[in-house]
């Protein structure tokens, strides 16, 4: 239980995919101009990082490593994570289509959006168990959520500041990136391995 | 023919430099670059993975449904990085290492799926092999610079090489994660600066 939780903080706040590892950059830059649409590409990108973590570790332990057929692994992730997009995008349309209207655009987006693929191959290379894969693609989601939201959150009072005029676009996101990556940077400082007694 | 084939290559390194115009494939910009040979390392795999799928997306154009376009670019692409990622591992290990998951996720960088359905998809084969050796060597500079600028004041050194000598204490904040939002925020900035100060330069002129 302790080595879950440990994996769960770890992956929202100590190794935020957004702003320490660097995945999810696109979306991140991309739809991060209001809060509502923040927040729907984070549910979104929620659910598939979830499914996706548990679906990829089924397929690495029932096909590649039981066929011996590791080299296959980047393209047999890549068609699952397309295939699970598509699913969930039918699936939504016909079970709730509240949800699906909320989310829709960014659903196809999801495809190429690295931080889902990323956490596929992170928890191979790390070596998690099942329920230790799902943790980590749930929480390394949530603290993607958080950032893009809190991202969001900035940019719409800057929209209304005074940029100079070279400042203007990406150039001012990824100045303000940069100043809330230095505060994330704080938790570098927390051992959690200790907290939870570990 | 040959001028249009110039014009497509010089394209991709200026006017439509993916990293600096188009702002694409931010996730490795970001994430190699602490380093000028972690970025020309990168670059290298792209340019590569690049030409070759633009290559094979182009001879398939005519062949391949459009409806299910993009799975099959994603399958073409996957291959080739499967590719890199062997090679990479069997005769630079270093390299590998250092570039870690970011080898793979090339399979999700925009910029390789969007010249296949951008250019690849509509124009012949010899003008995809340019366009894609173009961009790649467009994000390679890109990638290349923001490495150089970032081992300069973050580590003393290019390529390996001291530039400061000893006494130079460096800031080591600039080859941490907040380091590399801060250097592509500023280049852009930069570049935008210049841009329109020609821009302002030749109306003024006319």
């Amino acid at each position: 239980m302790a080595r879950l939780l440990v994996i769960f903080f770890s992956a929202i706040l100590i190794n935020n995919f957004v702003v320490s590892r660097f995945l999810g950059i696109c979306p991140f830059l991309g739809v991060s101009k209001q809060v509502e649409t923040a927040t729907g590409m984070g549910m979104a990108v929620t659910f598939v990082m979830t499914v996706a973590s548990a679906i990829c570790w089924l397929f690495q332990r029932f096909l590649l490593d039981a066929l011996n057929i590791g080299f296959m692994q980047t393209t047999l992730y890549i068609l699952v994570i397309a295939f699970l997009v598509q699913l969930v995008e039918m699936v939504l349309q016909k079970t709730s289509p509240a949800l699906y209207q909320a989310l829709g655009i960014y659903l196809p987006l999801i495809t190429t959006n690295c931080a889902v693929l990323g956490v596929a191959l992170i928890n191979f290379n790390e070596g998690y168990n099942f329920i230790e894969a799902v943790v980590n693609g749930f929480a390394a989601a949530l603290g993607f959520s958080i950032v893009i939201i809190i991202f969001a959150g900035i940019r719409e009072r800057m929209a209304i500041a005074e940029i100079p005029k070279s400042l203007q676009g990406f150039s001012i996101a990824l100045l303000t990136a940069s100043l809330l990556s230095i505060s994330f940077f704080g938790f570098q400082g927390f051992n959690l391995a200790k907290i939870f007694g570990l | 023919m040959k001028l249009n084939l110039g014009k497509t290559f010089v394209n991709g390194i200026l006017n439509e430099n993916p990293t600096f115009r188009l702002v694409l494939g931010m996730c490795p910009t970001l994430a190699v670059t602490t380093a000028a040979i972690n970025g020309l390392g990168m670059g290298a795999a792209v340019i590569f993975v690049l030409t070759c799928s633009n290559i094979a997306v182009s001879l398939l154009r005519k062949i391949v449904p459009n409806q299910i376009r993009i799975p099959c670019f994603v399958v073409v692409i996957a291959t080739f990085v499967t590719i890199v990622d062997l090679i990479m591992h069997a005769f630079l290990p270093d390299l590998h290492k250092v570039l870690g998951i970011f080898i793979p996720l090339i399979v999700v960088n925009c910029i390789i799926l969007g010249r296949a359905e951008a250019f690849a998809f509509k124009n012949n084969v010899i003008s995809s092999a340019v366009d894609g050796i173009g961009m790649g060597v467009g994000f390679t500079l890109a990638l290349t610079l923001i490495g150089s600028v970032r081992e300069i004041i973050g580590n003393g050194t290019i390529f390996g090489l001291p530039v400061f000598g000893a006494s130079y204490s460096p800031m080591l904040v600039m080859i941490l994660p907040p380091g590399a939002f801060l250097t592509l925020g500023s280049l852009l900035g930069l570049l935008n600066y210049l841009g329109q100060r020609r821009a302002y330069a030749t109306k003024k002129s006319a």
